[in-house]
């Protein structure tokens, strides 16, 4: 594993709302053109970590280091430019614009417009379905096509990080491994790094390559997905099942 | 009969600038959620610097530039300097702080200027076109008309049709999500409250000759009775606010021709309580925009 | 907003006791509410009384102003501090009570009746017109929220001004009524300073409505009313009336500032539009802000500031030597433009006000001193 290899390193970090730090000293490496599953029960910081890579949530110690850079006051609207994109929990779809104006919205900050345009095409080719409903409002598509909508507006920017939170949730099966299956093709051929939470443990390590567990507030255990998925005296240690 | 056209007219004008200035109080509740109590008195500071521009240059239209350059500026101010600092889980402390703006700017004001009435004149005619012999409409009419049409135009143009604009509804709605997105969602909110401040500075231009002339609190009944319009077209609702200001203009002008302009703010009370009690969305409300 | 925050189910689940609060006070007075504050009320009284001989009349004189503002003061307190309803109107209600005691006094002295009943009748009716208004404005705030209350409220503010030039023939448009009032009674002796005696019933006035606000805001009902402040769904749940306590905040506030207004009628022997402007209502919202709308003692600073300050502007504007014109510029404006700043900056920086800032000093004057 060299330096460049790794695109995203976090070293002691805490964070937390108010007084309360919820993050405690998390330390977390993730290797370009990997995707890494953030596990853990309800409440155990994923959501918060996520939030506090992106910004979203002002670390009160540690590092974060992107791309061979420390991210220390760096803006959250400034991340994107970087390549990172963030699908926050829920989604975030606006529901007040159409799937067209969600979509552009994703690449509204990008100098190239010609590329960004054809980002554009090539999600509404990848998403049938929203290809369809241009002109409806956010508040109008359904929870798998809202999440197709996320995932897509990310795309828009053509991220070198993606942080997904949660994407299967509320979502039938047959969807989670389509939505599984495009982050691992994403994964081989533009070399996408995905940081993934999820509660849906057995899809997430399905397409992962690393793993970390958390509980409250901490990393209890960083290791290979396989080995979480194929030993399970470690599986019932930390995920219970 | 004639008399009921004259009015009829006369209200279409006097409701244009309304529209104009609810307009404005509907752009800032849109971005922000706050109803921007000092619209009046910012208002009326820009027609002031407007005015000082006029006097100096002998130009109107110069003083008309001035007036709206100094409504954006004075919009950006208001925002950067106070309003980002307020703490905005209370409805209350927003509008006391911007009952304090309208305290501190009608001072200065009075300091600078002084508390008479200054004369405020029109580039075009006040003196109403006839029809035949009914008296309509005056060039001076026709100028408002057009330029709170031009001013619609534009603001819908902007807000449908252009990245930025595309920028500020998204800010608006969903200001974190935003942020994610690469969208300065701080500059949005600043040029919201330039631009609503600017609108609302064109609308005090506007009416300002028609009235007594210009004064510290030329605009107070003007922002009572725009604050009413954009009720009734509901607070969320550029349309709605078009469509209210042009009634509460008509309403407000047969009130005055009839019963005398005394009443005029007691029918504005009587309006606003009769939409807030019995349609407290207002006629515009879009409900859909609240579930998200 | 305020320091002073419950826990909204707790006044419907349990009629909590009076609190305890026997720091320097004897023991007999931390058990009645009713006693202590009769007790403080008497003792302010006594020095107050003592206050007025000392003071020369026009000392006395802005002693009554502070009085009679700090009646609306106290109720403005209660319905933004306690019950979290913005009005902007409270300058229209004591216009309301001034007329009212106006017509009222001009129509005793017409008839020729005269006496010592012929005061506190007057008043009381102003007051009882004042809460009658109250209530029509605050049955209609009940179903309004945040913004939609301060539109309404600012329209009476402006409505009820001009609404003396459409009734003219009983308010006289702009110029307004004078005020007949009586001179001090003749028991108090032939020379008795007439502002001495106004600040006695000013005070009185004050004084007692401080007693009854106090009262109130510590009972059941003023529970009720910092519930519905908090948490309007909990209060409900936990069994209050949510319409009916807004609408008693309003009368009560209402009535409060209809006394004011009286008293200042009283006062100035005169009513007029220009006195009862949106300004007022203005003031008398940043006077309680500033002085701080946790508690009724913020009511006090804000009506002493309300006179005060016009007072310091001016004298302090007189210190540099101006152009007459520039100094009649400055004269009305320059409070204005103070208060409004003042009120920006306590909103932003010190939302307790005078009150709140008093508290935590005196806080932490305590927390150092076991350490010395
Ligand atoms: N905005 C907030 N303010 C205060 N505390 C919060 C906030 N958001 C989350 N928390 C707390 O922080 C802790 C971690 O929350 P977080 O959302 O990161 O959990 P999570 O692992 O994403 O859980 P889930 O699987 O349920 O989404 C929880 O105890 C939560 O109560
Ligand atoms: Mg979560």
């Amino acid at each position: 594993m060299t330096a460049d290899d790794v695109i995203l390193q976090v070293k002691g970090l805490t964070a937390g709302y108010g007084a309360a730090p919820v993050l405690q000293e998390v330390d977390l490496t993730v290797r370009a053109g990997t995707i890494a599953a953030v596990l853990g029960a309800n409440g155990a910081g994923k959501t918060t970590l996520l939030r506090t890579l992106s910004g979203l949530v002002r670390p009160s110690g540690g590092e974060i280091v992107y791309g061979g850079q420390p991210l220390r006051d760096v803006p959250v609207e400034q991340l994107v430019r970087r390549g990172m994109a963030h699908v926050p929990e829920g989604r975030g779809v606006v529901a007040e614009l159409t799937v067209d104006e969600n979509l552009r919205l994703g690449g509204l900050w990008r100098r190239d417009r010609e590329d960004a345009a054809k980002a554009l095409t090539e999600v509404y080719e990848l998403f049938e379905p929203l290809a369809q409903r241009r002109r409806s409002a956010g508040h109008q598509l359904s929870g798998g096509e809202r999440q197709m909508l996320a995932l897509g507006r990310a795309l828009v920017a053509r991220p070198k990080l993606l942080l997904l939170d949660e994407p299967s949730l509320g979502l039938a099966p047959r969807v989670i491994a389509q939505i599984m299956a495009l982050l691992r093709q994403l994964r081989d051929s533009t070399g996408l790094t995905v940081l993934l939470v999820e509660q849906n443990v057995r899809s997430a390590l399905s397409v992962a390559d690393e793993a970390v567990v958390m509980s409250l507030g901490r990393i209890v255990t960083a290791t290979s997905a396989d080995r979480l998925r194929d030993d399970e005296e470690l599986r019932h240690a930390y995920l219970g099942f | 009969m004639d008399r009921f056209v004259f009015l009829t007219f006369d209200g279409l004008s006097k409701g244009a600038v309304l529209a104009a200035f609810a307009l404005a109080l509907v752009l800032i509740w849109r971005a922000a959620r706050i109803v921007n109590f000092a619209q009046g008195a910012m208002a009326v500071a820009a027609a002031y610097a407007g005015y000082s521009v006029t006097s100096a240059t002998g130009s109107y239209w110069l003083g008309f530039a001035a007036a709206l350059v100094g409504g954006l500026l004075i919009g950006v101010v208001v925002e950067r300097a106070v309003m980002r600092f307020v703490d905005h889980s209370s409805p209350l402390s927003e509008v006391i702080v911007a009952l304090g703006l309208v305290l501190v700017v009608q001072a200065v004001l009075g300091m600078v200027y002084g508390n008479e009435f200054l004369p405020a004149g029109t580039p075009f005619s006040r003196n109403a076109l006839s029809v035949g012999d009914v008296p309509l409409l005056s060039r001076y009419d026709l100028f408002v008309f057009g330029a709170v049409l031009l001013v619609l135009l534009g603001l819908a143009l902007l807000f449908t049709r252009t990245s930025v604009g595309l920028r500020m509804r998204a800010s608006a709605f969903a200001p974190e999500v935003s942020r994610l997105l690469g969208v300065n969602v701080g500059g949005m909110l600043t040029l919201g409250w330039a631009l609503a401040s600017a609108v609302g500075a064109l609308a005090a231009l506007l009416v300002i000759p028609t009235e007594l002339g210009l004064h510290p609190h030329a605009m107070d009944l003007v922002f009572v009775s725009a604050f009413t319009a954009a009720v009734v077209g509901g607070l969320d609702s550029p349309p709605g606010a078009v469509v209210g200001g042009l009634t509460v203009g008509l309403i407000l002008s047969y009130v005055s021709g009839y019963l005398g302009s005394d009443v005029t703010p007691m029918a504005v009370l009587v309006l606003l309580l009769a939409v807030l009690l019995v349609r407290p969305g207002g006629l515009f409300s879009s409900t859909v925009a609240r579930q998200a | 907003m305020s320091e002073q925050t419950i826990t909204p189910a707790a006044p419907a689940a349990a009629p909590a006791p009076a609190p305890k609060r026997s720091v320097a006070l004897p023991g007999f007075l931390s058990g009645s509410t009713l006693l202590r504050h009769l007790v403080l009320a008497v003792l302010a009284g006594v020095l107050l009384f003592l206050l007025t001989q000392q003071l020369d009349p026009f000392r006395n004189f802005q002693l009554a102003t502070v009085a009679a503002y700090l009646c609306a003061t106290a109720g403005l307190t209660l319905l933004v501090g306690m019950n979290g309803q913005l009005s902007l109107g409270h300058g229209a209600l004591m216009a309301v009570g001034a007329y009212t005691v106006a017509l009222a006094q001009n129509a005793f002295a017409d008839k020729g009746i005269t006496g010592n009943q012929v005061l506190p009748l007057s008043l009381a009716l102003g007051v009882l017109v004042t809460m009658a208004a109250g209530a029509v404005i605050g049955l209609a705030a009940a179903r309004l929220r945040g913004p939609y209350l301060a539109g309404v409220t600012l329209a009476v503010a402006v409505a009820v001004p001009a609404a003396t030039v459409t009734f003219d023939e009983t308010f006289n448009s702009e110029q307004g009524l004078s005020v007949a009032v009586e001179p001090p009674p003749l028991s108090l002796g032939l020379y008795f300073p007439n502002e001495r005696w106004q600040a006695w019933v000013a005070l009185t006035g004050a004084l007692l409505t401080m007693l009854l606000l106090a009262n109130l805001v510590r009972s059941r009902v003023g529970r009720n009313l910092r519930a519905v402040r908090d948490d309007e769904v909990a209060a409900r749940l936990a069994g209050i009336h949510v319409g009916r306590t807004q609408v008693l905040a309003f009368v009560v506030s209402a009535a409060s500032a209809g006394l004011g207004g009286g008293l200042m009628a009283l006062l100035a022997q005169s009513v007029s539009p220009g006195a009862f402007s949106l300004t007022l209502s203005l003031f008398l919202l940043m006077a309680v802000v500033i002085g701080g709308l946790g508690s009724l003692s913020g009511a006090v600073w804000g009506a002493v500031l309300l006179v005060a300050l016009p007072d310091l502007t001016h004298d302090s504007a007189q210190l540099v030597s101006l152009s007459p014109a520039v100094a009649q510029r400055l004269e009305g404006n320059l409070p204005l433009a103070v208060f409004g700043l003042t009120l920006i900056v306590v909103m932003i920086a010190a939302p307790g006000g005078v009150q709140g800032l008093l508290r935590r000093i005196g806080a932490r004057v305590r927390r150092r001193a076991p350490a010395r």
